[in-house]
């Protein structure tokens, strides 16, 4: 194992969204740092499948770490979202009354976000939410505005995060599994499938498996528990149906089906929340989509079944001890964990990020800032958001964005190119579609996915039928007609 | 950049190539095709397989050999082509936004458009079949690509879900590559494909073809390792019981095409939202003066040689049109579909101040037999023709003058003889 003799400062552990402003934050000081994932690429989680929105922060208990990371995070979102050349829309929320009984719920809402620090909450009447959003069910009564939420998305966060990381040094140890755990702060081995990693310190931000990467380390004082949460996606011909992320009233089962245009105009609408036995059981149901579509009529009658492109299904990471976990351990000094990230982790993760790297800085007795640290990325617009001059100009200087490879969302052959050839880059059929939508959009792959294929092959220097859609073993082709 | 032609045609498939090559014949000098892709011939160069062009020329071709009768007529008439070239948009003032990796992005400017683009498939999302989400799963289409065109297998072992024709024609084509398919399944009680392609593909084949069954399960995490499969009811709902675990790494999805209409519809044409096409008289033209389509964007053909038939129908309306030789319209017709008729093309009929005769294609809902189709006008028949049978599956026609229509709505139905 090439890595062998390299003794890390810091070993984070998990590449997802938390994983990633973990990283980022910490790669502003000067150490060695590795982020470490079993999967092929980042945001293979539970950040690859969530809602993507940045909550206001009136749900959580005031004085908790959820409501705290909350405010926090959603605060910096924007400006976080500018640096790494990550769509960030200021959407604004509004949670929902059908009667009185929920307008009692929304009246809670609105104390709880006052008491937390909510700027800019109102309770509004049914006539001025119509005027806002006029094709929600006219039977509704009232409704919270929370004019601070807004929607990001959450992969492109996260793969953004992690490429400003290895910009600033970090590794990205791709498809490397932590096995066991062993020593103490200064003297970490993290057994892997790739060999042994040494670390002073260990950053556990391993999703809805860091109750089991905790326990590897000595110190399981707490239990995760998967709860799914299935989605339906509608084709951007439907975008545009409601401007807020529009929720109905909070239930047992957490934040309710809410309908919302993701930051890329499509509109989402989900979740529902069941707990499932396994960990990796990301499988959609007939009977929960049917749920879901159900509930989201009643918020906005339009929603058109034929327009769905797609469904998919998330987990969260339920904690038992009711609120994020987020600190060192008090069994295994230098053994930092950061779990049980649910709702609302994404809105709450550039925070976390801060916060978890101050610590851990602290910890390791002060670590320098770096001189030469780069905040942002260099990023370009894409190719379809630009303006007729804009793609006459980039046309000249690089043939390539005249090769349109995804017809539907109108993604050049330079987007695919530059997405593999990025620091972290991707290395799949899914991570292409992940950085540029190729693949994306209404036909789902239908045409470009052969030429993505091609690409992947000439750009990794592999054989077409060793190009993967995600993790090893799901290769797309098989073998030659004729060998 | 600007540049101004008499006549753009969008899609270099079989649609496109036969009205370009019929317009430049009927003398328009400046006729423009464009294509996205690298060659000419849109979707008929992965459709090696014969049983093309016995209506068009009298004889079996493969669908290469059919887009090479154009082609070559394409060339001796020096049509003039851009290949490799995507159109970003179409706006209603006929001004066609292209751009391409040699010229960069062309602006054209048309005094007439054919809208030629084709279909897409129907993807697993817009089916809603629940379960993991592994490789494996592929459109039809883009399976037959990889084999024919990339001569690569996307899998060893298929099931293939939906009986239209590409979906049968897949079935033979990996049985003949050395792949097995188990089933072909198909959620209607009736094939979906034409009766020539369930017996040359699958019976000949010994390959099982299951009616009223669909998937209802998707299995395997990284690459699809089975599906579970259920026949379903009247109301399409699978039946408890009758769930059975299907092994395969491959499953092929031909659940249907939807005509390729995005730019259409931000030009402001008109859509049928039964055909997912334009909405079109009978010269073809959509309700924006000068813009036409045909072939399978304006609704989906069950043979490739009605869609060059059509397109030659849309040529000649644009020449008319760009020669300033046409009739005036004395009043609009709209056709409405009665009892068992899922769709017409055209949708309205432009009655002139001359007598014609109006070819009017149909889809029956479900096979009938031994019925009579009707045109009715102001509550009278003013048309009858009998059909021994008909099948969604296949398209019909009645002709119809233009004389005998009476007021401005006419039904076309499908009653019992």
């Amino acid at each position: 194992m090439e890595k062998a003799n390299i003794k890390y400062d810091i070993a984070i552990i998990g590449a997802g969204v938390v994983g990633g402003l973990v990283a980022r934050s910490l790669s502003a000081y000067d150490a060695r740092i590795c982020i470490i994932d079993k999967h092929i690429d980042m945001a293979m989680g539970a950040s690859g499948a969530n809602s993507g929105i940045v909550h206001a922060g009136y749900d959580a208990t005031p004085g908790s770490m959820k409501a705290k990371f909350n405010i926090e995070g959603t605060a910096m979102m924007p400006g976080i979202c500018r640096l790494l050349g990550v769509s960030y829309k200021n959407s604004g929320s509004l949670v929902l009354a059908f009667n009185s009984e929920d307008e009692k719920q929304l009246q809670k809402l609105y104390e709880n976000g006052i008491a937390g620090g909510v700027k800019g909450m109102k309770l509004l009447s049914k006539e001025t939410v119509l005027k806002m959003e006029p094709l929600l069910n006219p039977k509704i009564t009232k409704a919270l505005h929370a004019p601070t939420a807004g929607v990001v998305s959450p992969y492109k966060l996260n793969i953004a995060a992690i490429e400003n990381a290895v910009v600033n040094g970090t590794e990205f140890l791709r498809e490397t599994q932590v096995l066991g755990i062993t020593g103490n702060k200064g003297d970490f081995t993290l057994s892997t499938n790739k060999g042994d990693i040494f670390a002073a310190v260990v950053i556990n931000c391993a999703g809805i498996y860091a109750d089991d990467i905790a326990k590897m380390a000595g110190d399981g004082f707490f239990t995760l528990t998967p709860r799914k949460g299935e989605y339906l996606l509608f084709d951007r011909s439907e975008g545009g149906l409601v401007e807020n992320v529009v929720f109905q009233p909070p239930s047992e089962k957490g934040k309710g089906v809410l309908v919302m245009t993701t930051v890329d105009g499509n509109i989402l609408i989900g979740p529902d929340a069941n707990i499932v036995e396994s960990k990796e059981d990301s499988q959609t149901h007939a009977d929960s989509l049917d749920y879901v579509y159900k509930t989201a009529i009643k918020t906005c009658s339009g929603l058109n079944l034929k327009k769905v492109i797609t469904s998919f299904a998330g987990l969260r990471a339920t904690p038992d001890t009711g609120d994020f976990i987020i600190g060192e351990s008090k069994k295994i000094p230098g053994f930092f964990n950061v779990a049980g990230i649910e709702s609302p982790g994404l809105s709450s993760a550039p925070a976390i990020g801060e916060y978890v790297a101050e610590i851990v800085s602290g910890s390791l007795g002060g670590l320098a800032k770096k001189e030469n640290f780069k905040p942002g990325l260099d990023t370009h617009e894409f190719f379809r958001d630009m303006d007729l001059n804009e793609k006459e100009n980039i046309m000249q200087d690089n043939p390539d964005y005249g090769m349109i490879v995804c017809r539907c969302e109108n993604v050049t052959k330079a987007e695919v190119l530059d997405s593999i050839r990025r620091p972290a880059g991707a290395r799949t059929v899914d991570g292409v579609k992940r950085r540029t939508r190729a693949g994306m959009g209404r036909c789902q792959g239908g045409f470009c996915l052969p030429a993505v294929v091609e690409i992947l092959s000439k750009e990794l220097g592999i054989e077409k039928e060793e190009v993967q859609k995600g993790d090893s073993g799901s290769n797309i082709l098989v073998e030659r007609n004729r060998p | 950049m600007i540049e101004k032609r008499s006549l753009v045609i969008i899609g270099a498939g079989p649609a496109g190539l036969a009205a370009a090559v019929k317009a430049k014949k009927a003398g328009i000098k400046d006729v423009l095709l464009i294509d996205r892709d690298i060659q000419l011939g849109g979707i008929l160069k992965q459709c090696i397989h014969n049983g093309f062009g016995l209506h068009v020329f009298k004889e079996e071709l493969t669908g290469p050999e059919f887009a090479l009768r154009y082609i070559r007529e394409i060339e001796e008439l020096k049509v003039e082509y851009k290949l490799n070239t995507m159109v970003i948009s179409v706006d209603k003032n006929k001004r066609i936004t292209t751009v391409n990796p040699d010229d960069g992005l062309i602006v054209y400017e048309a005094r007439s458009i054919i809208l030629a683009m084709g279909c897409r498939e129907r993807p697993r999302g817009a089916l809603r079949i629940p379960g993991t989400n592994p490789s494996g799963i592929f459109s039809a289409g883009t399976a037959q690509r990889f084999v024919n065109i990339e001569g690569m297998k996307p899998g060893k072992t298929a099931l293939i879900l939906g009986s239209g024709d590409i979906g049968l024609i897949m079935a033979r084509r990996l049985t003949l590559e050395g792949m097995k398919v188990r089933a072909v399944c198909e959620i209607m009680p009736h094939p979906g494909g034409l009766t020539r392609n369930i017996v040359q593909c699958l019976e000949d084949f010994n390959i099982p073809l299951k009616l009223s069954t669909t998937v209802i399960a998707i299995h395997g995490k990284r690459r699809i390792e089975g599906v579970t499969i259920a026949q379903v009811d009247d109301s399409f709902k699978p039946v408890k019981g009758t769930e059975k675990y299907i092994e395969c790494d491959m499953l092929l999805l031909s659940v249907g095409l939807i005509p390729e209409n995005e730019l259409a519809e931000e030009a402001g044409v008109e859509l049928d939202p039964v055909t997912g096409g334009a909405r079109v008289n009978q010269y073809l033209e959509t309700n924006i003066d000068g813009i036409y389509a045909c072939g399978n964007v304006l609704h989906v053909h069950d043979l490739v040689d009605y869609v060059a038939i059509e397109a030659e129908k849309a040529a000649k309306s644009a020449v008319r049109k760009i020669k300033g030789k046409t009739r005036k319209i004395k009043k609009r017709i709209e056709l409405i579909t009665g009892n068992g008729i899922r769709y017409t093309v055209p949708q309205f009929i432009d009655v002139t101040d001359k007598e014609e005769k109006i070819k009017i294609y149909f889809r029956s809902t479900s096979i009938m037999e031994s019925i009579k189709i009707n045109a009715i006008c102001k509550d009278e028949i003013i048309f009858s023709k009998k059909l021994k049978r008909v099948a969604p599956a296949e398209m019909e026609y009645i002709i119809i003058s233009t004389d005998d229509i009476r007021g401005r709505k006419m039904i076309i139905e499908a009653r019992a003889k």
